[in-house]
């Protein structure tokens, strides 16, 4: 690989992102570091586990027409993914400063986006603002499939939902609900019918969670 | 004069008596059900605080010097927790409220044990990793409440290896035992490693040890892969909590801190993301009464108190939903 010049774009809790010139084109190399904390045996067989699983989403969810940085390459032995350079913000840092229209467009925008991979077959499994970035043009890229799979279980559909209400409520409190629905909206129009099956399972697996009040909490009323 | 605060611990197993003044904790006497065999049983844990429950107030109140008429307020954890254990404290709680007419304050188990954390860590702004028998969550403080960041989608932490424990034979409490055959462990055996995004699950974690057990792996080894499977799961979400809230202490609190390897692991964490790292201290770790008396005298003086007629016990008592008027 060419690589002219190399800045560190960020250092997140999984990977470094390394920004590069590859024949000049601006690239992220996302490489999976290793944990001190974990056992080195365990280390080396996630690491490599969920580089090559990323590689793959990426490339069907592109195939699928989700915005998401496209694939360039792949490199085992260093734990490392090559992808386009997508220029934007986190989601997370830039959502508040929005008016409620625009928002709910956005959301309404990433569950459609959402229902299209999993009525594919294909879970993100950390759908977090953190991991969404808004562009100047306003599209929203879904990075980082990590932790994501190919699954037709509703289990892993209802996570996929629960975890970005979760991440909703915990960060941005205030446009939670707001946001929540249009992001259902939005998934609705793909899973038609499914929707209320996924929301459901979404119920089970927050009462299963250890201390879950048996009254319906507010944030429920979704359902 | 200082105000003087009375709190009464029965979630599960520990039925426990604290008093706190002001900026200190006075008296914190504990007195723990540990079962002959086998798990807790609710019934047995909540006759066991019955009779014990007189000896500690009283212990309490000499230890402190401090008489039942001089308390300005009763404090109780009325959730989460088991029912029966629960339905002793409370009970005795109101008496005392009732009796000598003082103010009942409503104390979330949970809460309790982050505040006497953030008390005895000296820290401002935390990121706690809250793992114990009963609980495995990584809450932090934000716009009025503690919120959640992060917890397990079946069972804690402290509780799957106690099982864990329990099914290869090992007494009570678990995890020092289980953690001291993992020392002599060599190879780690292939297990499933459930993170889901900001959660973890460990409930298949255990099926899949308990059937490795069957086909003969050697116990050390095994042991060796059920601590390192679970707590690299529990570092992972932690260090994902750590950076999506970007805080700068991190705290490590409930009964399983006191496990050397867990805090080596959230030191090594904290180092990464330049975040300073405490442990709750031994005495402040489990379930205590002293807690419960801290976290009550925080909110007695924000004004929160429960008439008894109110005062129902609440086992799925979640934190999140517990407005904390002495932080915002």
């Amino acid at each position: 690989m060419e690589s002219i010049k190399v800045n560190v774009l960020s250092k997140g809790a999984e990977a470094i992102l390394l920004l590069k010139l590859w024949y000049g084109m601006l690239v992220v190399e996302k490489i999976r570091i290793s944990k001190r904390y974990r056992n080195p045996h365990l280390d080396v067989m996630l690491r490599r586990a969920r580089t090559i699983l990323e590689a793959r989403l990426l490339h069907e969810a592109k195939l699928l027409g989700i915005p998401v940085p496209a694939l360039i390459d792949i490199d085992i032995r260093r734990n490392s993914l090559t992808m386009e350079y997508i220029p934007g913000k986190r989601l997370r840092d830039s959502l508040e400063r929005f008016d409620k229209d625009f928002i709910e467009c956005l959301f309404r925008n990433i569950g459609e986006n959402v229902g299209i991979l999993h009525s594919n077959g294909i879970v993100h499994g950390d759908l977090t603002t953190s991991n969404m970035i808004l562009t100047e043009t306003g599209n929203v890229y879904l990075i980082d499939f990590g932790l994501g799979g190919h699954t037709w279980d509703l289990e892993d559909m209802g996570t996929d939902i629960h975890l970005m209400l979760r991440a909703l409520e915990s960060t941005h409190t205030d446009i939670a609900d707001l946001c929540f629905k249009a992001f259902i909206n939005g998934y609705k129009k793909i899973m038609k019918d499914k929707t209320g099956e996924v929301l459901r399972k979404v119920k089970e697996i927050r009462s299963r969670g250890r201390y879950v009040a048996v009254e319906v909490r507010k944030s429920w009323r979704y359902y | 004069m200082s105000t003087i605060v009375l709190g009464i611990e029965s979630t599960a197993h520990t039925f426990g008596v604290g008093i706190a003044a002001d900026d200190k904790i006075l008296a914190n006497v504990n007195e723990i059900y540990i079962p002959r065999y086998g798990g807790l049983l609710p019934r047995e844990a909540a006759r066991h605080h019955l009779v014990k429950a007189t000896r500690a107030i009283k212990n309490g109140l000499v230890r402190s010097n401090v008489r039942l008429e001089d308390v300005d307020a009763i404090a109780v954890s009325l959730g989460p927790g088991l029912g029966p254990c629960l339905r002793v404290g409370a009970m005795i709680a109101r008496f005392l409220a009732v009796y000598f007419d003082k103010p009942l304050v409503p104390v979330n188990h949970a809460v309790a044990h982050v505040e006497i954390a953030i008390m005895a860590t000296g820290t401002k702004d935390p990121l706690f990793v809250y793992v114990s028998g009963g609980n495995t969550m990584i809450v932090a403080y934000s716009k009025g409440r503690y919120r959640v960041f992060g917890e397990t989608l079946d069972m804690p932490l402290g509780n799957f290896l106690d099982s864990f424990a329990r099914e290869i034979g090992l007494p009570q409490p678990g995890v020092p035992r289980v953690e001291e055959l993992a020392s002599k462990g060599e190879r780690l055996v292939e297990l499933p490693y459930v993170v889901k995004g900001q959660d973890m699950s460990f409930s298949g974690l255990l099926t899949a040890a308990l059937r490795e057990l069957k086909k003969g792996v050697r116990l050390e080894d095994l042991c060796l892969s059920v601590i390192e499977y679970s707590y690299a799961m529990l570092a992972e979400v932690t260090e994902r909590a750590l950076a999506h809230t970007r805080k700068k202490e991190l705290v490590l609190a409930g009964g399983v801190a006191r496990s050397r390897r867990l805090q080596d692991i959230m030191r090594m964490v904290a180092e990464e993301h330049g975040a300073a790292f405490y442990v709750v201290p031994d005495e402040y770790a489990g379930d205590n009464g002293a807690m419960i008396a801290w976290t009550g005298l925080l909110a007695y003086k924000h004004g929160v108190s429960i008439s008894p007629k109110e005062s129902f016990i609440r086992q799925r008592w979640r934190m999140d939903e517990v407005e904390i008027p002495w932080r915002a």
